[in-house]
């Protein structure tokens, strides 16, 4: 069998699936199903990672997407409110969020279209991106990115320790009592 | 990469067709210990009894009492959820063992990213534990569903942070590599950074496999096996005997790949060379598998609150002070020291 063929019918197929997930995300009646559809979403997302050979970021967007935003997300939702069956918690605002999702739509497409159109890379053998190497990039060209986002993340730890705490600190004592 | 002929894909089906008659063979013997080992540890004499010699048969009248029972999905539940749930719990456990090298050239599937990889599949299954605690509309189950997601994010981290040490004294990210960049005596060197490293994943581990004494998510007699109460029949043999051994087993292996050497041979004598390296990844995940099963019987239930502590105030912090002092040890040890 011809390997373009494969990945193309790939590629087709993982891109309906997100597709359809996506859309499922936004219509569907239950937030819990819209949470577990957008794992759909999200792992396509990983295969086509995969597929371009970029593993680091596939398994990365397991990781932290599937595996911790989306827990986040569904513990939030049980914690506070999820009903089993229909519960419609959509507002007025369902035609401006549409315009909005079009509008981004629209121009993060022509953005890559701009950028990318036309662009031709060839992947396989010695040209196959590392792990070593994105590591390397990291830690030298994009250091300051990358610290910066560390503090940003740093501060945003910080704060979500700040929000959580009890403000009186006779509480503790209490509880072991 | 994308030359495909049909070689190929007979050697994927046949390691697709490896993988899934394995996995449920090693669970089958795994559980089969668990069996014997905790009415040994216990002197219970019920897994003694089925069949005669030993109660060879107990496994075997246990699935096939699973096999006859009804499948019960309650009315209030959300059925397609509730059917997908032990789905999302099982197949990224079968997923996990597809880079687990057995021997120096037996591995599904090296891949460069090996324990990245490991890392990020086995993260997938919270998503089928908090699937299967909501879809089934009782609060106990519910309950059970969050505590074990808190509980799998808690652990994710310290088994994260102290994988990281391994990967970062061996230099890679690829298990078969990690293998190799050990050298005898494995888990002692360099001093106190491995053996420290090693106790914290092996704690984490015990509390993603929630099994005591962290069994706070599946709590028998307080919260009536969490987010399964619902479950019955084949239904609940995969949603928690088989992923719970299994895991059981695969978080022995990655123990045994990341520290203790692998397939390598326990003791670094010329003749024992001769073994192959799958005998010695056996015997030293068998070792780790029964330290996990020693470990059920032995331990009281801790409480919900001390679980969050232990992970976010203990093991965190220490994996963190290791990764520093990994760290240093690359860049400072001395050369002869490596």
């Amino acid at each position: 069998m011809n390997a373009d063929v494969v990945r193309e019918v790939f590629f087709w197929g993982v891109g309906a699936i997100m597709v359809i997930a996506a859309l499922r995300v936004v219509t569907t009646q239950n937030v819990v199903h819209a949470a577990l559809y957008l794992v759909g979403t999200l792992m396509g997302a990983a295969a086509l990672y995969v597929l371009l050979l970029a593993e680091f970021v596939a398994w990365a967007q397991v990781l932290i997407y599937v595996g911790a935003v989306v827990v986040l997300m569904l513990f939030g939702l049980m914690l506070t409110r999820a009903p089993i069956g229909k519960a419609n918690y959509d507002n007025s605002q369902r035609p401006l969020a549409a315009v909005v999702a079009a509008v981004l739509f629209g121009v993060m497409s022509w953005i890559l279209i701009d950028a990318f159109s036309g662009t031709e890379l060839e992947l396989a053998g010695e040209n196959a991106p590392r792990t070593q190497d994105i590591g390397a990039v990291i830690f030298s060209s994009y250091v300051w990115p990358f610290e910066i986002v560390s503090v940003l993340l740093l501060a945003a730890l910080i704060g979500a320790v700040m929000i959580a705490r009890r403000d009186e600190p006779e509480a503790d004592k209490e509880v072991g009592s | 990469m994308f030359e495909l002929n049909l070689s190929d894909w007979q050697i994927l089906l046949v390691k697709l067709g490896l993988v899934l008659a394995i996995v449920p063979a090693i669970t089958l013997v795994a559980g089969y210990a668990e069996h014997k080992v905790m009415a040994h540890l216990q002197h219970r004499l019920g897994p003694m009894y089925p069949g005669g010699f030993h109660g060879w048969a107990t496994l075997l009248a246990d699935g096939l009492k699973f096999i006859y029972k009804e499948d019960i999905i309650p009315a209030a539940a959300d059925r397609k959820v509730f059917s997908l749930a032990p789905l999302a719990i099982f197949v990224p456990t079968v997923l996990t063992v597809l880079v687990l090298p057995l021997d120096e050239t037996l591995v599904v599937e090296e891949l460069d990213l090996g324990l990245f990889y490991l890392l990020a599949v086995s993260s997938i299954s919270t998503i089928g534990m908090l699937m299967a605690g909501w879809s089934s509309s009782n609060k106990y189950a519910l309950i059970g569903a969050l505590r074990a997601a808190a509980q799998l994010i808690a652990y994710e981290l310290p088994i994260v942070l102290s994988a990281a040490v391994a990967a970062m004294l061996a230099g890679t990210l690829s298990l078969n590599g990690i293998v190799e960049a050990q050298e005898w005596p494995f888990v002692l060197w360099p001093p106190g950074i491995g053996l420290i490293a090693f106790l914290v994943f092996f704690g984490a581990g015990v509390a993603e496999l929630t099994r005591p004494p962290f069994d706070m998510p599946v709590a028998e007699s307080e919260i009536i096996t969490g987010a399964f109460t619902e479950y019955s029949g084949m239904r609940f043999i995969f949603s928690t005997f088989f992923p719970e051994v299994a895991n059981m087993v695969i978080i022995s292996g990655v123990a045994t790949t990341l520290f203790l050497g692998g397939y390598q041979p326990i003791v670094p004598l010329g003749f024992l060379d001769a073994v192959p390296g799958l005998v010695w990844f056996t015997l030293k995940t068998a070792f780790m598998v029964f330290m996990l099963l020693w470990i059920r019987p032995t331990f009281p239930r801790l409480r919900e609150d001390q679980l969050q502590k232990f992970a976010w105030k203990f093991l965190i912090p220490t994996s963190l002070v290791l990764i520093l002092a990994a760290g240093a040890w690359v860049l400072y040890a001395p050369e002869g020291l490596k």
